[in-house]
């Protein structure tokens, strides 16, 4: 029987040679992931029920990623529970500020997800992995918990949906645009139980940073697990960092799929979505020109390599505008070096950006950059919900890392190539 | 096991971040986490629920983050179970794990603030004591029926690998 990657991906992980959406399985995982708010709960249950060992220290990773460095007491009490418990069961890959960042960056930076894997993230952008061509999704503290006593989970098979881009990116487009131009389409819970595959010559040419931002929001449209198949692209990542063997899968041609959207990326400009939900998407050009208070680059979504140099490409030589402010924050400890070597640093602080070490921060309304009653915000994260980022009244519009930094220097929701000097 | 309660309508795709905000996600601890329950949908929600009454979302109940949080706080808070024409995926795998019934029908859309429900949480069904009607929710598969059996999937998972 054809089956989807997903499908095979699955199928693989619990023994069976094929498995249809709708069945209820039982899989291995490869890797597991706790961060500083869902690990500490999940620890509390695996120790409340007796528990003594983790199946496999190499496969669980905590990642200190969402308060730290420690915004206050409660916080970093939430982050010693995690630290004393990775130190007590050795766990290999433990990560602390100044060494990680945003796990969903981190992991596949790292080498700790690899194609082929099922990653079960106690988070819901887990989803992001899917990048690189593995089964990612997210799940809650006491799936997480379970899963570190038995290396195992259930699923229920999903049906997929194929999304399927042909054509080429117009000018300063990028996987920001397709993803929120396909949230926009289906809805908030247009994927929900489901698959989302991502297809043709345009993902094809996105860069393994861009697949990882177009997974990352499938979450935002209900969605089990965002998928990209891998080929050169995704090995040329993976061969020089992977800590474990990889395996590719592909859909088969006759695969069958719950729905097929096909979309010419040249007519998907510049999009936004507004306030209060991400699923309210709207092209550029219907925004342009509203007054912004911040502007915030960074988070899972949006805080690579590509996203800085874009942002510093528009930004280099200019100021942020009066009365606004731009926060930026590395996704990762390694990006922000590999930017600090690369002069973007210098760049962001030469226009007057506020800069931090990697975390979550303001994308969930925690610390260095809370918004106040009625401010409005232009941030390249995921989600815009009432009280996402801070007070229920601020409002939030979602875009890409050039259309923040244009912004940034105009103080408006502003077009890159207004502002850009050189050409995109 | 039967449940009584008043039900508290909410509308679409009620999301975790208004369930609980993220400014209160540096507890664990279920009675904080229980005070701010809905907090930016309906101040004074806490304040006025009773405990055993239910929540009546539309659709997408529970959509946003994975936090565990959401579940707790809502159990916390004293609501018995949760009535929505659909559920995102995460949310309805914590409210499971964590014993919190779910029911899942279109018939989320009949029921009104304030009125008067009993409810069976094996059988799925619904009575309306305020408007004499009754509906009857999709059935929860079997798996997750043993797992609230058990009282929880920890509990589950524990006596199955001979822990507890
Ligand atoms: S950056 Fe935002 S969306 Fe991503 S993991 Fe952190 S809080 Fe969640």
């Amino acid at each position: 029987m054809p089956m989807t990657i997903t499908e095979k991906i699955l199928a693989a992980h619990a023994d069976k040679t094929e498995v249809r959406p709708g069945e209820l399985i039982t899989c291995r995982l490869d890797l597991l992931m706790g961060n500083d708010i869902t690990a500490p709960i999940a620890i509390k249950e695996f120790e409340k029920v007796g528990a003594t060992s983790v199946f496999d220290p190499d496969r669980l990773t905590i990642v200190l990623s969402h308060f730290v460095p420690a915004k206050d007491i409660k916080s970093a009490d939430q982050c010693r529970i995690a630290r004393e418990f990775a130190r007590k069961h050795r766990l290999k890959y433990f990560y602390d500020e100044g060494r990680g960042g945003i796990e969903h960056i981190l992991l596949p930076q790292e080498g700790l997800v690899v194609p082929g894997d099922i990653v079960l993230g106690a988070d819901s952008h887990s989803c992001t992995y899917g990048g690189l061509g593995c089964f990612g999704t997210g799940v809650g503290s006491t799936d997480l918990a379970a899963a570190m006593i038995t290396g195992e989970t259930w699923f229920k098979v999903p049906e997929s949906m194929k999304f399927h881009f042909y054509g080429r990116l117009g000018p300063w487009a990028s996987a920001k645009d397709l993803i929120l131009y396909t949230i926009g389409q289906i809805g908030l819970d247009g994927a929900t139980y489901r698959a989302m595959e991502f297809t043709g010559e345009v993902v094809e040419r996105l860069p393994v940073d861009q697949r990882l931002t177009l997974c990352n929001m499938a979450i935002e449209a209900g969605g089990k697990s965002g998928i990209v198949a891998p080929d050169e692209v995704t090995l040329e990542y993976v061969k020089p960092r992977a800590k474990r063997p990889w395996k590719l899968y592909r859909s088969d041609p006759d695969a069958a799929y719950h729905s097929v959207y096909e979309w010419d990326a040249g007519r998907i400009g510049l999009q936004v979505a507004c306030p209060y939900s991400p699923d309210n998407v709207k092209p550029l050009e219907e925004v342009a020109g509203v007054d912004v208070d911040q502007v915030f680059i960074g988070s899972c979504t949006n805080a690579r390599m590509e996203d800085l140099r874009i942002a510093a490409r528009i930004m280099r030589g200019k100021k942020v505008a009066p009365y606004v402010r731009c926060i930026v924050i590395p996704a990762t400890h390694q990006v922000f070096q590999e930017a600090l070597r690369e002069g973007l640093i210098e760049v962001f602080s030469e226009a007057g950006c506020a800069i931090s070490e990697a975390t979550c921060g303001p994308c969930l309304g925690g610390y260095n950059g809370v918004l106040g009653a009625e401010e409005v915000c232009l941030s390249t994260s995921n989600r815009n919900f009432p009280g996402r980022m801070g007070h229920p009244k601020a409002k939030v519009y979602l875009a890409s890392p050039a259309v923040a930094a244009a912004t940034a220097i105009t103080g408006k929701i502003t077009h890159p190539a207004e502002v850009a000097t050189g050409s995109a | 096991m039967n449940l009584y309660g008043k039900a508290w309508k909410f509308g679409d795709n009620v999301d975790t971040d208004q369930i609980i905000p993220a400014r209160y996600l540096v507890t664990s601890d279920p009675e904080e986490l229980g005070r701010h329950c809905l907090e930016d949908a309906d101040p004074e929600f806490v304040k006025k629920v009773r405990i055993g009454d239910v929540l009546v979302g539309l659709r997408n109940f529970g959509c946003g983050s994975s936090r565990e949080h959401a579940p707790i706080a809502i159990k916390a808070a004293g609501v018995s179970a949760v009535i929505a024409k659909s559920f995102a995926r995460i949310f309805y795998r914590n409210a499971i794990n964590l014993g919190l019934p779910l029911f899942e029908t279109d018939a989320a859309e009949r029921i009104n603030q304030g009125d008067d429900l009993e409810l069976n949480s094996a059988t799925g069904e619904i009575q309306n004591l305020t408007t004499g009607e009754s509906y009857r929710a999709h059935p929860l598969p079997v798996f997750a029926r043993e797992i609230m059996a058990a009282g929880g999937l920890m509990k589950y998972v524990a006596r199955k690998k001979g822990l507890a």
